[in-house]
């Protein structure tokens, strides 16, 4: 096959694997995730690192700039105004201007406030910032964020680190027929199984934390994930064919016409 | 008030009379469940339950993991003032506690200088704390402290006499994030024989602080019982309703409980009703499993080794280097009252790396001023 790059906001990915960074035992365990799937995405939460010594952060010395992408996300904001003032801070240290942004107004199941993250998406691209949403799983959202002009949506599979899988596979197959910029799947996946369905249904990537940070060996998970975003996205090219329930003879309303002879002369 | 209520529903006798008919079929039927709600937890807390703390246990910590990771917050208490109106029987704060060792109050100065000390050993998280004395620590002095807490600290929180909604706003306006306020115990019988002078008598108004703080907009609340005073399984039950139900009025705050127990009281109280090592663990797992999604402090009033094996059972959050003198970190030394014997002396560096050892990451830094208003943060946003 061709070559098969990931496309956001004008940079390319060989790896569709993105890696969450919050429930690592270690920068060590991190670092072996990162390093053993060969994931060029990684995402770190603000509010957890300290931009004023970036040198002195593990969380951030455990990403290797020059071959990852750090993405900075907005977790634990409320507001989209908090949401901002979180993404200016990191452009200000001197991280890339690119934002996954994360309102989780609820601290219970992390779920994602639409209104706010609507808004602030519009602020923050409006400043020039690529933005990368974490969603619920709606089209119509999905529609709106890509209309603001965010380079992603990411619409979540099921409550992060539930490991649930995806319990919201009917709307994410609406949108990735719908959508126009790439549809990454976000929290929830617990297995790789997870991974490589979202990337059969046509999903672009997927976004992994909790699975690989609780994994017993966080290289070998990391890596299992990565092989099977890249085994599901190979199937979706290949052209998967849809599943049935049950067998079905092959024309059973039109094999009748099949049957007739045809007149000839 | 709907948390009364809440409690009311659940008379002693009935949690007690649930506790002893559980069976090891019960609990067993329980932790085969995937999810456990407070009908549960009486079950959780039995004698059955005990024989089966090992899978409690796995269960706990594959529950805390997936929420919270392997990682652990570090924060450390900052003493503000020992000086107290009320009188609680067990607390060596106590106006008539009949310890004769100074009282003092810090001036701003004296909470800069503990303030940095405290910002140079790594923490940038503080729980500031005073007494029962609202004359001599008014909100206007508690709002002065968050302000200079907030100069070294992304994340300060308080634990102070009960206020009103309209205080806790106005603190939450000067960056103060999270708010303290343990019940002691909810047994209102209990809570009315040592609680003897002072607002903290008002059990009905001291039971609603923390929703107060929530509705208020302060962002982390975090509720205890102190254990010894009363049934541990009847004070941690309501603890539990008090949760569930704080989780569904303040839905935009996230919850922790705290479980901080008696052992040594000043010499006019006799622990009624000490709590083992065993029953702490039983309890903390048990509640784990009910509230998968709150947090878990614990406190250097327990001793090195069980707080080293507590980490992978359901803890989140651990303080470490306490002192509970005012000023006990540079200002004033030994002869300043303290409010209790701590058991861990351990310095926040040996702490973090027992967290280390344990296989979980020692989180300092868990907030960030962003979070508050841009002109209070100070930051330029150019």
């Amino acid at each position: 096959m061709t070559a098969d790059p990931l496309r956001i906001a004008g940079r390319e990915f060989t790896s569709r694997l993105m890696i969450g960074t919050g429930k690592f035992p270690s920068a060590a365990a991190l670092r072996a995730a990162i390093e053993a799937s060969g994931a060029e995405i990684v995402t770190v939460a603000l509010r957890r690192v300290d931009l004023s010594q970036p040198a002195a952060d593990d969380m951030l010395s455990a990403v290797d700039r020059s071959k990852q992408l750090l993405l900075p996300n907005t977790s634990g904001a409320r507001t989209a105004e908090e949401a901002v003032r979180l993404a200016k801070l990191a452009r200000a240290a001197g991280l890339e201007p690119w934002v996954k942004l994360e309102l989780t107004p609820e601290p219970r199941y992390l779920l994602p406030d639409p209104v706010e993250t609507l808004r602030a998406a519009e602020m923050l691209i409006k400043e020039g910032f690529t933005v990368l949403p974490y969603i619920q799983a709606d089209p119509v959202l999905a529609k709106r964020l890509e209309e603001a002009g965010t380079a992603t949506v990411m619409p979540l599979g099921a409550p992060i680190g539930s490991n649930r899988g995806l319990q919201t596979r009917d709307m994410i197959r609406i949108i990735i027929e719908q959508s126009e910029v790439p549809v990454v799947v976000d929290a929830g996946l617990g297995a790789p199984s997870h991974a490589a369905e979202s990337m059969e249904m046509g999903a672009d990537a997927v976004l992994v934390n909790t699975a690989l940070a609780d994994a017993e060996d966080h290289g070998s998970m990391a890596k299992a994930f990565a092989m099977a975003a890249e085994a599901g996205r190979m199937a979706w090219r290949a052209g998967l064919g849809p599943s049935r329930d049950r067998a079905e003879a092959s024309s059973p309303l039109t094999g009748f016409l099949q049957e007739q002879a045809p007149s000839g002369a | 008030m709907e948390v009364l209520h809440a409690i009311e529903r659940w008379p002693q006798e009935r949690i007690l009379a649930q506790v002893e008919s559980a069976s090891l079929a019960d609990v067993d039927r329980v932790l085969a469940q995937e999810e456990r709600e407070l009908r549960d937890l009486p079950i959780l807390f039995s004698a059955a339950a005990a024989q089966r703390l090992e899978p409690m246990a796995r269960e706990a910590q594959r529950l805390t993991r997936r929420h919270f990771g392997r990682t652990i917050g570090l924060y450390v208490p900052l003493y503000l003032s020992n000086v107290c109106g009320a009188d609680c029987a067990y607390c060596g704060y106590a106006v008539r506690s009949g310890i004769k060792e100074r009282r003092v109050t810090l001036k701003p100065d004296e909470i800069h200088r503990e303030c940095q000390r405290l910002a140079e050993l790594g923490f940038q998280s503080v729980l500031l704390l005073t007494g029962e004395a609202p004359r001599v620590t008014p909100v206007g002095y508690i709002a002065q402290a968050v302000d200079i807490a907030r100069t070294y600290f992304p994340s300060v929180a308080i634990e102070v006499h009960s206020l009103e909604h309209e205080d806790y706003r106005h603190l939450a306006e000067h960056g103060l994030d999270g708010v303290t306020i343990y019940m002691e115990t909810y047994d209102r019988e209990v809570y009315k024989k040592v609680h003897l002078l002072g607002q903290k008598k008002d059990y009905v108004y001291r039971l609603g602080a923390i929703e107060r703080a929530g509705k208020a907009g302060v962002r982390r609340l975090s509720i205890g019982a102190l254990l010894g005073l009363a049934d541990w399984r009847v004070d941690a039950f309501y603890l539990a309703v008090h949760g569930l139900h704080v989780q569904r009025t303040c839905w935009q705050s996230a919850l922790s409980l705290s479980f901080p127990r008696l052992q040594h009281a000043p010499e006019r109280f006799k622990i009624p009703r000490l709590v083992s090592d065993r029953e702490l663990v039983q309890l903390m797992l048990a509640l784990r499993l009910v509230l998968p999604e709150a947090g878990f402090n614990l406190s250097t009033r327990e001793a090195p080794a069980l707080r080293d094996r507590m980490i992978p059972l359901g803890v989140t959050t651990m303080s470490a280097g306490s002192s509970t003198r005012p000023g006990g970190y540079v200002t004033h030394g030994e002869g300043t009252l303290e409010q209790f014997a701590i058991e861990d002396h351990r310095s926040p560096q040996e702490v973090a790396a027992a967290i280390r050892g344990a296989g979980y990451d020692p989180v300092w830094k868990d907030f960030d001023h962003a979070f508050d208003s841009a002109e209070s943060a100070g930051y330029s946003l150019a």
